[in-house]
């Protein structure tokens, strides 16, 4: 038998039921190959007992005749941002050390519920703030990925959810959780040459896992192909009353549904995407998936999105904004750390507890936000953002009249090197350039690999759908996949 | 505009995240590079455009008047660094 730790989750979910292998007999594959990849940080907590527990509970379940959730049989990585019951939930920070929820986050325990089990907690940026990986107090995560010079730089797994995007492409877990304020699964996602889909706005249930933006944070699902996402995603997704922004709507069969049959869509292509001095193997991979869709039958138009430019800039506001009020919550009081100083009152014990408990790049974020929202600039820069905010939703309304799904690239870049853009946190917030928008408007936006570039790296696309229609998205990443044959897989390092 | 080293340290005492004065010196032109560079913003031109309060359209429920959760207090004490009592623990906050 073939190597179970190279199987898909497709291939582990119908294999389990076939009987060709136990789950137990997958989840020790992938509990060794995490204990086996220490060199890549991409693991906060590992927990291979609670996968074993879960894989056994599947056995059983089969053993009896009984019915078997969706996902029996199935290890996956969680996220280290989703509150999980019993176990250490951080954040990827200091703040955070040590904190072991009392409840299970929504979409976790939907997984769980389907027969999932755990394989452990992925690191990530500190409180999902970064673009890299290197804001965890935890330490880097590496990218299993290397350049083809003969060197071995450290390369990014991308960020935020770069122990998710690492892990997949390590073969330490087939799937596992993202989540995706500002490109967070889909920046990562082509950073290691895996798929990652970011759902409509309020798909996905927020409640437990960390608030970094409430506005546009969003859970979705990373895995190697665009089938093990519809899957994961069905699981994730759903009307939570604990959400107050969930959308109480029915959720699709977006396996069933998957077709690469693109005929009858329309492809819009958003100029403002190719902006002078685009990376020219980006600009190329970018030509190559328009192809890829017009030869699974899709019409392809140009379409105008002319406030691109003013997105990221937007975001930059608006994230911070919502993350200050967000992370006022830590105080040193109900959870997490406490600094007090020798005869520190009330509020140095605040100011003691935050500055200790916070890496650099989240008091940044956390004073531009309260900065934006002080008296005297809160119009100028807030209310000036949200207005931007609702052009640049506006520019994607006007497109998808034209059009049924929007193609791009998903970075401006392969990864790079760890350490290289870290001195300029301007440069590394230009990683997310065209990722934002379609957060900003809250929209389903899906990475998925089309090839290595000249260094051997993976480089992505980008699909942007309408609101609700992740399955055309999904259908199109299915048709650029079958076409891209993406195969590559880094040579073993670690 | 540009901010300065006091009003640094005005935003990091309202972020209650207390500050060194080198930390404080060395987040001046970081924080300026970001703020010139989010001022772009001002040159859209937003005449007549309300500010976004909701990216998909969801109106909001009401739910049933009645008690959902509740009696778990040591749930919700057990990550607390200081609980006495029954009670979350603070320092001395009244002379």
């Amino acid at each position: 038998m073939s190597n179970l730790t190279d199987l898909t989750v497709a291939e582990i979910r119908d294999g389990f039921r076939a009987g060709d292998f136990s789950a137990r007999e997958v989840a020790e594959g992938f509990n060794a190959n995490v204990a086996a990849a220490k060199a890549l940080n991409a693991f906060i907590v590992e927990t291979p007992d609670k996968a074993l527990e879960a894989a056994d509970a599947a056995d059983k379940a089969k053993a009896a005749g009984e019915t078997l959730g969706a996902l029996a049989g199935v290890p996956i990585g969680m996220k280290d941002l989703f509150c999980t019951q019993g176990t250490q939930t951080t954040a990827a920070s200091h703040m955070l050390e040590g904190f072991v929820p009392t409840y299970e986050s929504t979409v976790s325990g939907k997984l769980w519920a389907a027969g999932a089990g755990m394989l452990g907690k992925l690191n990530l940026d500190q409180f999902a703030m970064g673009s890299s990986n290197e804001t965890s107090y935890y330490g880097n995560v590496i990218s299993p990925w290397r350049r083809n010079d003969g060197g071995n730089a450290a390369l990014a797994p991308g960020g935020s959810s770069g122990g998710s995007s690492s892990a997949i492409a390590a073969r330490l877990c087939p799937a596992a959780t993202g989540t995706d304020t500002g490109g967070s699964i889909r920046q990562p996602a082509a950073f290691t040459g895996i798929s990652g889909i970011k759902p409509t706005y309020g798909r996905c249930s927020r409640w437990g896992i960390v608030a970094f933006a409430s506005s546009l944070d969003q859970a979705g699902p990373m895995a190697r192909t665009v089938r093990d996402n519809a899957i994961l995603l069905e699981t994730m997704a759903g009307f939570d009353p604990k959400d107050s922004t969930s959308l109480d709507l029915a959720v699709p069969q977006w396996e069933a549904g998957l077709s690469s049959d693109l005929r009858g869509k329309t492809v819009g292509i958003p100029n403002e995407y190719r902006p002078d001095g685009l990376n020219e193997e980006i600009s190329a991979m970018w030509d190559r998936g328009i192809a890829w869709l017009k030869d699974a039958g899709a019409k392809v138009v140009d379409v105008s999105l002319p406030h691109t430019k003013y997105a990221l800039p937007a975001y930059y506001i608006i994230a911070p904004a919502e993350a200050s009020s967000n992370l006022a919550r830590y105080d040193g009081v109900r959870y997490g750390q406490r600094d007090l100083p020798d005869g520190a009152g009330l509020q140095d014990m605040y100011a003691a507890t935050r500055a200790a408990g916070f890496g650099p790049e989240v008091k940044r974020r956390i004073m531009i936000g309260t900065y934006v929202l002080s008296a005297g600039f809160y119009d100028a820069y807030y209310t000036q953002a949200q207005k931007v905010r609702a052009l640049i939703a506006r520019d994607f309304d006007l497109a998808f009249e034209q059009c049924d799904l929007l193609l791009t690239p998903t970075a401006p870049s392969a990864s790079f090197a760890l350490g290289e853009k870290q001195a300029d946190p301007l440069a590394m917030y230009l990683n997310d350039v065209f990722t934002v928008p379609a957060s900003l408007a809250g929209l389903p936006a899906m990475a998925v690999p089309g090839g290595l570039d000249s260094q051997g790296l993976p480089i992505g696309l980008q699909i942007i759908g309408k609101a609700l229609d992740e399955q055309t998205v999904l259908n199109a990443g299915l048709a650029i996949e079958e076409r891209a044959g993406f195969t590559a897989r880094a040579d073993k390092w670690w | 505009m540009s901010i300065d080293l006091q009003t640094v340290k005005k935003i990091a005492s309202l972020s209650r995240i207390s500050v060194t004065d080198a930390e404080a010196e060395a987040m001046v032109p970081e924080l300026n590079n970001i703020l010139g560079w989010v001022e772009q913003l001002g040159e859209v031109d937003v005449t007549g455009v309300e500010p976004m309060t909701a990216v998909i359209p969801n109106h909001q429920r009401l739910r049933q008047d009645v008690v959902t959760d509740g009696n778990v207090r040591d749930k919700v004490l057990a990550n607390a660094p200081q609980a006495e009592h029954g009670f979350f623990a603070v320092p001395k906050v009244i002379e």
